[in-house]
């Protein structure tokens, strides 16, 4: 007997589902915007199945019917990625702390 | 060209630097080292994806020149952009998120032998199904927020847009969308695959429309779940590790926020969604109230009241972002305290357009952070405080969610601001909040309605400081 490899990431898929459960719970509500942000950029890792498919060309042609829409999304997710990171750093970098010295 | 296992193993690990990034946000001292994982975490799936291909085609110096035009646009719009606009940027992120991943599933379907998924006509059938959903709420999480953007942004009306029958249509769609991937997988025709993402447009557009301006903290918490479904889904298509974490961490990440939201507001999730929630239901209330005295005063008045306070509570709402008020409301609050007043600020769940709004603009006009407190730590204050500052907020104030239960809003969590010794309500005038309801506040005697925009009023109480 042999499990198919869709159970291991199914698996997977629910486990991480139940630590970002845990995770996202403890951030706090003052960090909710940057989370949105930061959420954002990363699924935007799905630039790597963008990256894949705009491969499917061949060194003839380049673009074909499948790689231009992997070229297309990899535009919208590289927008995403540069942009939430960059913007959730600016966010964070304002965060600062009570001055404790008194001027 | 590395191995695959190899390859599954660098995208556990930028998984596991993504929850890492999503970690480091419980503080904010650690959470700018959170944001640097998930850096991380994205540029070595990016990197061992290029290492994973063998053979270097032409086409790989375009992939290169596109993730620079993206990147340019991405970081271009990350400096440009207004903190006031952090909504409608999120919104408008969602949407492209969304619309890669229905990209993504596009060139799967029609080219699925470059992902081992079968060939073009006989795609493994757990392959179509998981491209299936991918796409679907990939497309709903685009025409969604598309939808959310021009509401936020304030192209589109932000009030609801109902019509009977919606509700049905909205389930004869939904089950329209089961039928065809259930055609889809018995013949693989693109016909019903294109179907399927044109009817997901629409359902995303429909399911957003009907929801007000107010609930768009809801919606854009809603949407950002939406988008990690999505990414999930394209993950088990493309069996990448990476791509399911994130999905499922965003996924979570998003509904937990839109469950958060709801409890602001003490409504159940499928109430905000099925939305016309804020319509103008004002008529009953505002003839019998609007006799009712209202005492009002001037930034002198305000000025006096709080230089001679101990303690003042500022209670910020959507109001001061749209007025941009807060670096004035920050150098207002410098000025009492060289005067030894103690200031904290009151920020409620709902407050403004997105979860943590508030904090963000305060955070933007130099507010430490530790100033700032939530409902639940600081509401308890407000007996002991002197003055409250009401700037921008409204329904999140209003007594009558406690004591009225034929309030629309009864039973939501609210700043019991009326307990303080004196209120100032800054306000352009006494129309309702988007609740539609009139605030209770405006008529109690401990209350100082200022009546003028958020930001002027506030310039005009620092030059009587």
């Amino acid at each position: 007997m042999e499990i198919d490899p869709f159970i291991f990431r199914l698996s997977i898929f629910i486990l991480s589902i139940f630590v970002g459960y845990y995770v996202v719970w403890s951030v706090t509500p003052s960090l909710h915007t940057p989370l949105m942000s930061v959420t954002n950029a990363i699924s935007s890792v799905i630039i790597v199945g963008a990256i894949i498919a705009s491969l499917a060309g061949t060194n003839l042609s380049v673009f074909n019917q499948s790689s231009i829409f992997g070229f297309l999304a990899i535009v919208l997710a590289a927008i995403n990625i540069f942009g939430g990171f960059l913007v959730t750093q600016r966010m964070l970098a304002m965060y600062k702390k009570k001055k404790k010295d008194k001027k | 060209m590395i191995s695959a296992n190899l390859l599954a193993i660098f995208y556990l690990i930028s998984g596991i630097l993504f929850i890492l990034a999503l970690r480091g946000l419980s503080s904010p001292e650690t959470s700018r080292q959170g944001n640097l994982f998930g850096i991380i975490g994205m540029a070595i799936a990016i990197t061992v994806t290029f290492l994973s291909i063998d053979n270097f085609s032409s086409g790989f110096l375009y992939v290169l020149l596109f993730l620079l035009i993206g990147g340019s646009i991405g970081a271009f719009i990350a400096f440009k952009i207004p903190m006031t606009a952090m909504p409608e940027l999120v919104a408008g992120f969602h949407s492209l998120v969304g619309l890669a991943a229905v990209f993504v599933a596009i060139s799967a379907f029609i080219s699925p032998e470059v992902f081992n998924l079968g060939s073009s006509g006989n795609i493994k059938l757990a392959s179509l199904i998981e491209m299936s959903i991918g796409a679907a709420v990939g497309a709903i999480t685009f025409s969604g927020s598309i939808i959310a953007f021009l509401k936020l942004r304030g192209l589109m009306s932000g009030s609801p847009i109902t019509f009977p029958g919606q509700h049905i249509l909205n389930l004869l769609i939904l089950i329209s969308i089961i039928i065809l991937t259930y055609f889809l997988c018995l013949n693989q025709s693109p016909n019903f695959f294109w179907s399927l993402i044109a009817i997901s447009f629409l359902v995303g557009f429909l399911l957003i429309i009907p929801i007000g301006g107010a609930d768009m903290p809801v919606v854009i918490s809603m949407l950002n779940s939406y988008s990690g479904w999505a990414a999930a889904g394209i993950g088990f298509t493309l069996e990448n590790t990476a791509l399911i974490i994130t999905g499922a961490l965003v996924g979570s990440s998003g509904a937990i926020l839109s469950y958060i939201m709801c409890k602001g507001m003490n409504r159940s999730f499928f109430n905000v969604i099925l939305g016309g929630f804020g319509g103008t239901d004002q008529t009953s209330s505002k003839t019998s109230k609007e006799q009712k005295p209202v005492k009002s005063g001037n930034a002198d008045d305000a000025a006096f009241l709080m230089k001679n306070a101990s303690s003042v509570i500022i209670v910020p709402g959507y109001g001061m972002a749209v007025a941009q008020a807060q670096h004035a409301l920050r150098e207002m609050v410098d000025s009492l305290k060289k005067n030894g007043v103690k200031v904290s600020y009151a920020i409620h769940p709902v407050a403004g357009r997105m979860p943590g709004h508030m904090n963000v603009l305060l955070a933007e006009a130099n507010v430490p952070y530790d100033e700032v407190f939530e409902l639940e730590e600081i509401n308890n204050d407000f007996a002991n405080c002197d003055v409250a500052y009401v700037i921008g907020a409204n329904d999140v104030t209003n007594p009558v969610a406690k004591t009225d239960p034929q309030s629309p809003i009864y039973g939501m969590p609210v700043l019991d601001v009326e307990k303080s010794k004196s209120v100032l309500f800054v306000k352009r005038s006494l129309s309702p909040g988007y609740a539609g309801i009139d605030n209770d506040l405006f008529y109690r005697d401990n209350t100082l309605m200022l009546f003028a925009d958020a930001k002027k009023m506030t310039e005009d109480i620092i030059k009587n400081l």
